[in-house]
């Protein structure tokens, strides 16, 4: 009887504990539910046809189709980027027998396998969100893409049963035939990865750039629809940024932990993976300038409306704010590659501090041209000054030739930070390396000057010579020089003496820092140009084939945009740090444990 | 030793700020402010960059920093710097505060759209009058009796142009209608400044509405001799 009473009590004891937790619960499922009661009024008196729904007390439906869309997407590029160079860590590890690039691997597929469920989940929201929201707009993007939704639940499936084999396979398949048939399901879960990403980008570039057809079975219509003209531009694009996005997030991740961690073989171990993921980054970063040149290029041909709206005219400016992002990003991921050969090879520093003063003066002058807006900032008294608002002498660098003259440059500089770092600390020994040196240092040097001269004659022939043959020059020149470059130096290094041994886990904090504020830039980007390529849609829902008829059917100020962004990212940020700490909670747990048993 | 590495950044900044400011303005037009700020903002990231690449210069850059903020043992004039810096500072970014947020008669800078995009009408016109050389001719006379006045030679100096501001655009310059499809330019001589769209606010173009007075086959002529007479070609695809 008495155990009863207890026990009683101590239900009501706790009952009574938790009852303003409860009651502060229940309040927040009711605010939580008060927009439910808005959508239930306009329900009641809404007629069969409804064309758009709203929400205004969660501050109206675009924006929260903004919010969910951009948070989906990022989170998308991330599940669907990582799994590229997971694989290729673990060949790595396959290949040359080290088990630190197995590790790794496995890390990158915990991050991995932990922000796929959170992917799902808000293209669960926004699917429902959409369909609520904007009842009209995916009646007809369902009746054109049926087959291609269809096709989507399909490749979800097998990608989600891909992962799961791949993931939780990672022990059990560690070598032989078993490994082999893991690197298969790793090929398999990147081929579905790329799939996933290609079909749904065709219903977004379809928006922009639609293609219909009237006549012709519901898959001909989707195929034409599929088929449009910005789709393998944005295809091409957002592949290789969402290795960019996950190279430097699984850095970010890197060097937060290398922040926190205790012990010297954990400082070592993410020391080395900040590295990794900063070298991703880069290595994604140098051919996407190109790839977002040529994605313009099919917008401006695609409609001259739509792109003069992105390049000339009110979104123009958001190419300045991308050029200090990405100005920004260039400087974060060349000083993390300075700061590696200086802490973590002996000796570096005082012979590699001119290089670097160098470099950092070249990439400083081309941000500075980069950064230079067509049409200046002035007050009234300075436009009078200038005589308009384009400076007679700054005002050339405005212009594409002279953007894409320092964007390769820009490029070039990098690519060398990283060859410099790669050959830091060691000494050539090969009877030829006096003239590859020579060869390399030509190579350079020409392609530098080649790609100014061609910059400078951009100015002088008609805009479609500089677009179709100059500009392309330019970057095949740049290719050249990676292309030459890279296997030269990597031959050149295979029989080099290592005169200082690279010491990991030297690294000060700001590097740590450094590899999250280039998370932050890349992630600022994204949110940047996705409201970029949404916006310029201008009031089209599907560019003049169904034009936007709501209360929202304007284009927001720069300002308000910007906000978002900023939302966007900093909720991003909050939502990849949340699943990362679930994520290694139980490394955690393991840790304690072992350091209790030994 | 440690004095000369915090100056050698001082004075780097000083020198570009005095080269924007009043040595550039001696051979060109003066620069905004905006700009000014920026290739600051870009030479002091360097200077940043630079100072921390290793911990020794590091500590030479702002070792001294944190000792003079910090007022260990300091004495006589140091100690008198540091209270001047410590009592100055706020002040002066209240003073810079007060100034860019107080009201004044001055209107703000702008960031006015130079190209909006043009209304769906006029996207992907061609031009239908033939590109024969009695045509250009034909069209360069055009230009001399309604465009000249303030476009001068193709360059933007006609003899009214110093009464407009902003100044008419000169054609010559690589970025104006060498950027341009010729509808565009069609639509801009067709509808002039107050047939501009909203994004393009606040606009002051003092272009006349030209479809008032010529017909189109005129005005597409005019934009031939104009391109042929500033030696442009107008973007196209092909």
């Amino acid at each position: 009887m008495n155990n009863h009473g207890e026990q009683r009590g101590r239900i009501a004891g706790f009952l009574r504990g938790r009852v303003w937790s409860l009651t502060g619960l229940g309040i927040l499922i009711g605010f939580l539910g008060l927009p439910a009661l808005g959508l239930a009024e306009e329900a009641a008196t809404a007629s069969a046809a409804v064309a758009y729904r709203d929400i205004p007390q969660l501050g109206g439906s675009r924006n929260i189709i903004w919010v969910v869309a951009q948070l989906h997407l990022l989170l998308g590029g991330f599940v669907l980027g990582v799994p590229i160079f997971a694989w290729v860590c673990e060949i790595v590890g396959w290949k040359t027998g080290e088990k630190r690039y197995d590790k790794l691997a496995k890390e990158f597929t915990k991050l991995l396998t932990s922000s796929y469920a959170t992917t799902a989940l808000f293209g669960g929201i926004l699917l429902f969100l959409l369909i609520g929201l904007y009842p009209k707009l995916m009646a007809y993007l369902t009746d054109v893409f049926f087959p291609a939704f269809v096709l989507y639940c399909v490749l979800f499936l097998v990608e989600t049963v891909t992962l799961y084999l791949y993931w939780y396979g990672w022990d059990a398949m560690p070598d032989g035939g078993l490994k082999g048939l893991h690197l298969f399901l790793g090929f398999l879960l990147n081929v579905f990865a790329f799939f996933i990403m290609i079909v749904p980008n065709s219903w977004a570039t379809f928006q922009a750039s639609p293609v219909v057809i009237t006549e012709g079975s519901s898959l001909a219509r989707a195929w034409a629809a599929t088929w449009n003209p910005t789709w393998w531009p944005v295809n091409v694009h957002r592949l290789i940024a969402n290795v960019v996005l996950g190279g430097f997030i699984c850095g970010a991740y890197a060097g937060v932990r290398y922040l926190m961690v205790t012990t010297a073989e954990e400082r070592n171990h993410y020391d080395w993976m900040g590295y990794v993921g900063n070298f991703i980054g880069v290595f994604g970063m140098l051919p996407l300038p190109f790839a977002g040149y040529w994605l313009m290029r099919e917008v401006y041909q695609y409609n001259q409306q739509m792109g003069i709206t992105l390049m000339g005219g009110f979104l123009s400016w958001l190419f300045i704010l991308q050029a200090m992002l990405i100005g920004v990003l260039f400087l974060g991921a060349n000083y993390y590659f300075w700061l590696g050969i200086t802490y973590r090879i002996p000796g570096a520093e005082v012979k590699y501090r001119r290089p670097i003063m160098a470099m950092l003066v070249i990439l400083l002058l081309c941000l500075g041209v980069w950064m230079t807006p067509h049409s200046l900032v002035a007050s009234l008294e300075e436009a009078r000054k200038l005589g308009g608002t384009h400076h007679p002498l700054l005002g050339v660098f405005g212009v594409m030739s002279a953007k894409m003259t320092v964007a390769n440059l820009m490029i070039l500089v990098t690519f060398m930070s990283f060859i410099m770092y790669w050959r830091a600390g060691k000494q050539e020994t090969a009877t030829w390396a006096k003239v590859a040196r020579a060869v390399m240092g030509g190579v350079l040097g020409v392609a530098a000057l080649v790609v100014i001269v061609l910059g400078v004659w951009g100015y002088f022939v008609p805009a479609i010579t500089r677009i179709n043959y100059f500009s392309v020059a330019q970057v095949l020149i740049v290719l050249f020089v990676l292309l030459t470059i890279t296997p030269l130096t990597a031959v050149l290094l295979r029989s080099a003496k290592t005169t200082s041994e690279m010491v990991w886990g030297r690294m000060p904090p700001r590097a740590g820092y450094a590899l999250v504020l280039n998370a932050v830039m890349v992630i600022l980007l994204m949110t940047l140009m996705g409201y970029a390529r949404s916006s310029s849609r201008v009031h089209w829902h599907i560019y003049g084939v169904m034009r936007d008829s709501s209360q929202y059917a304007y284009s927001p100020a720069l300002g308000y945009a910007a906000a978002f962004m900023s939302l966007n990212t900093f909720l991003f940020c909050l939502m990849v740090a949340f699943i990362f700490w679930v994520a290694t909670m139980g490394d955690k747990g393991k840790a304690s444990i072992r350091g209790a048993k030994s | 030793m440690k004095g000369s590495v915090l100056l050698k950044p001082i004075l780097l900044l000083v020198g570009v700020y005095l080269v924007l400011k009043f040595v550039l303005p001696l051979f060109t037009a003066p620069l905004p402010a905006s700009l000014i700020f920026l290739y600051l903002a870009l030479t002091a990231a360097g200077i940043m960059i630079f100072e921390t690449l290793s911990g020794q210069s590091t500590e030479a850059f702002f070792g001294p920093i944190f000792a003079f903020l910090s007022g260990k043992g300091q004495t006589g004039p140091m100690k008198a710097a540091r209270l001047a810096v410590l009592i100055l500072f706020p002040l002066l970014v209240g003073w810079q505060t007060y100034i860019s947020t107080a009201p004044s008669d001055q209107p703000p800078a702008e960031n006015r759209t130079i190209h909006p995009a043009p209304p769906g009408e006029f996207v992907g016109l061609s031009n239908p009058v033939p590109n024969t050389p009695e045509n250009v001719m034909a069209g360069k006379g055009l230009f001399a009796a309604f465009c000249s006045p303030c476009h001068g030679k193709f360059d933007g100096k006609g003899p009214a142009a110093k009464g407009f501001n902003p100044p008419p655009a000169d054609f010559v310059d690589s970025g104006t209608i060498a950027q341009l499809q010729e509808s565009y330019v069609f639509w801009r001589i067709k509808k002039g400044g107050v047939g501009l769209p909203v994004e393009g606010m606040p606009w002051k173009s003092a272009m006349p509405r030209w479809e008032v007075e010529l017909k189109d086959d005129q005005i597409w002529k005019i934009i031939m001799g104009e391109y042929d007479g500033a030696h442009q070609k107008p973007r196209t695809w092909e």
